[in-house]
């Protein structure tokens, strides 16, 4: 998977969470959750549908890895294309 | 024979829209099925029958708004001989008795509506109510001739056909009720208002005193970081499901917080919690998870997992809107420090969570840094006192320092 395709799943799943929000206007290194304003328990949504829809796991750890967009999409890249 | 009335959802529901009934005369009844869908400010919600029965005859009918407490449906117990009707039938096939004055000035203190002013302290039934307002009647000057002097769909029928109006009026046989427009998801402002005036008769009611208590929750985040590592990521639990286990148990030992206060206090015998939920559009809903302290941690999560989507979905059941024993607010990360709730009539306490941060935290005299969170107690002063209240935040301490007998 390129990291192009990433980056539209992560955004897919984004809308679907934050449906009034534009996940492209936000900035790389910008914390994912405070822009889109994503409760505690919408970002555990958010890394099962992401650990669903690629086939991966996400241990609890590595959450910190997926603050913002930079972070999150070096992650998957490196657990999905290793 | 059971009359069946329009529930209230919260102390902030003062009517509601049967939108659509999901039993019909003659179908049978097990306890918990949902018997009719009804339209509040809080969404399109499923009305569920406790109890067994068959379905006699609906009172109100599609698209009628009626106030809380009206009776919408009689409901015939299996058991029961034909002859021993316990309820009476309104004369009016869908005429629901008259509410109490004291009900009555409550629904009235809405938003100004023409016959505001003037209604209160007259006796009306809901449907002549409902009359006066669409076609604009000051009720004021009609002389009821129902019950005790009320005024009746036929009194406000008779003024209508007396009035001198050139332009045209609904015909007074048949009384036209504006249709909704049933949206299922309510506006923001609706919930904002709604909630509002819960908080509103709060402040207005209740003599709220506060307390508050610091938590190392060192213990307990430990104790979660090892139970997720052993669970598939759909199964991971988040803090609150601890909080809202521990809350469920310290109740459990200090019952008089898990009460109502309605002509004194009444000890309520299930754990109940409502869990306010904010929603994305802005505004608030505290749907209950049922039965918490019976529940494990998992279960509660599992019931989170449901509840919470289903809220910002407006897609809840009249038992999770109405059946709050106590309530919990969490900011959760992100949040502030300290949350001070306001107590929802007619519960008699709420408790707050705060962020959990790191902090230094004294020790046997010596410094160390512990994650801690800041849990605030608002209680009903006519209920309990703050050595009630220190109890309970003390019960609460102690089972978030053993979460493992959570």
């Amino acid at each position: 998977m390129t990291e192009e395709e990433l980056v539209g799943v992560v955004f897919e799943l984004l809308r679907r969470i934050a449906p009034e929000t534009d996940p492209r206007a936000l900035h790389p290194e910008e914390n994912i959750r405070q822009a889109l304003n994503i409760d505690s328990f919408d970002a555990l949504q958010f890394i099962v549908a992401i650990s669903e829809k690629l086939q991966v796991d996400i241990p609890e750890e590595d959450y910190g890895k997926t603050a913002n967009l930079k972070s999150l999409i070096a992650y998957l890249n490196q657990r999905i294309n290793k | 024979m059971i009359s069946f009335k329009m529930p209230s959802l919260g102390a902030d529901m003062e009517d509601g829209t049967l939108a659509e009934w999901r039993k019909q005369p003659g179908d049978k009844l097990t306890r918990g099925e949902i018997i009719a869908d009804v339209e509040t400010q809080k969404g399109l919600i499923e009305i569920e029958f406790f109890g067994e029965g068959i379905l006699e005859k609906h009172l109100v009918s599609e698209g009628q708004k009626v106030p809380v407490g009206t009776v919408i449906a009689l409901i015939n117990q299996e058991d029961e001989s034909e002859e021993s009707p316990v309820v009476e039938i309104p004369p009016s096939s869908w005429e629901a008795p008259i509410p109490s004055s004291e009900k009555l000035s409550v629904s009235e203190s809405k938003v100004s509506t023409p016959v505001r002013a003037s209604v209160e302290r007259i006796k009306i039934s809901p449907l002549a109510k409902k009359m006066a307002e669409v076609n604009q009647v000051d009720v004021s000057v009609i002389q009821g001739t129902g019950p005790e002097g009320a005024i009746v769909k036929e009194d406000i029928e008779r003024f209508l056909s007396s009035r001198e109006k050139p332009e045209v009026t609904p015909p007074s046989s048949k009384i036209e009720i504006p249709e909704q427009s049933r949206p299922s998801v309510p506006h923001h402002e609706s919930i904002r208002m709604a909630v509002a005036a819960a908080m509103s008769r709060s402040h207005r009611e209740i003599p709220q005193y506060y307390l508050e208590k610091r938590v190392d929750m060192s213990k307990a985040l430990d104790w979660l970081k090892e139970a997720n590592k052993e669970r598939p990521i759909q199964k991971r639990l988040l803090p609150v499901a601890l909080l809202i286990k521990a809350v469920a148990k310290a109740l459990d030992e200090v019952p008089d917080l898990n009460a109502v206060w309605e002509n004194g206090l009444q000890r309520m015998n299930e754990i109940h919690i409502g869990f306010v939920v904010s929603l994305r559009s802005g505004g608030i809903m505290v749907p209950a998870i049922l039965n918490a302290d019976v529940k494990t941690v998992d279960e509660i999560m599992e019931t989170l997992n449901d509840l919470i989507p289903r809220t910002r979905a407006f897609k809840l059941r009249s038992s999770e809107l109405s059946q709050s024993t106590f309530t919990i607010t969490n900011m959760g990360d992100g949040g502030a420090d300290k949350v001070f709730g306001i107590v929802y009539p007619p519960q008699v306490g709420i408790v707050g969570f705060g962020e959990i941060r790191e902090e230094a935290v004294v020790e046997q005299g010596m410094i160390g840094i512990r994650p801690v969170m800041d849990v605030t107690l608002a209680a009903d002063h006519r209920a309990t006192d703050g050595l009630i209240g220190g109890k309970f935040l003390a019960a609460l301490n102690k089972h978030l320092q053993n979460p493992e007998s959570l």
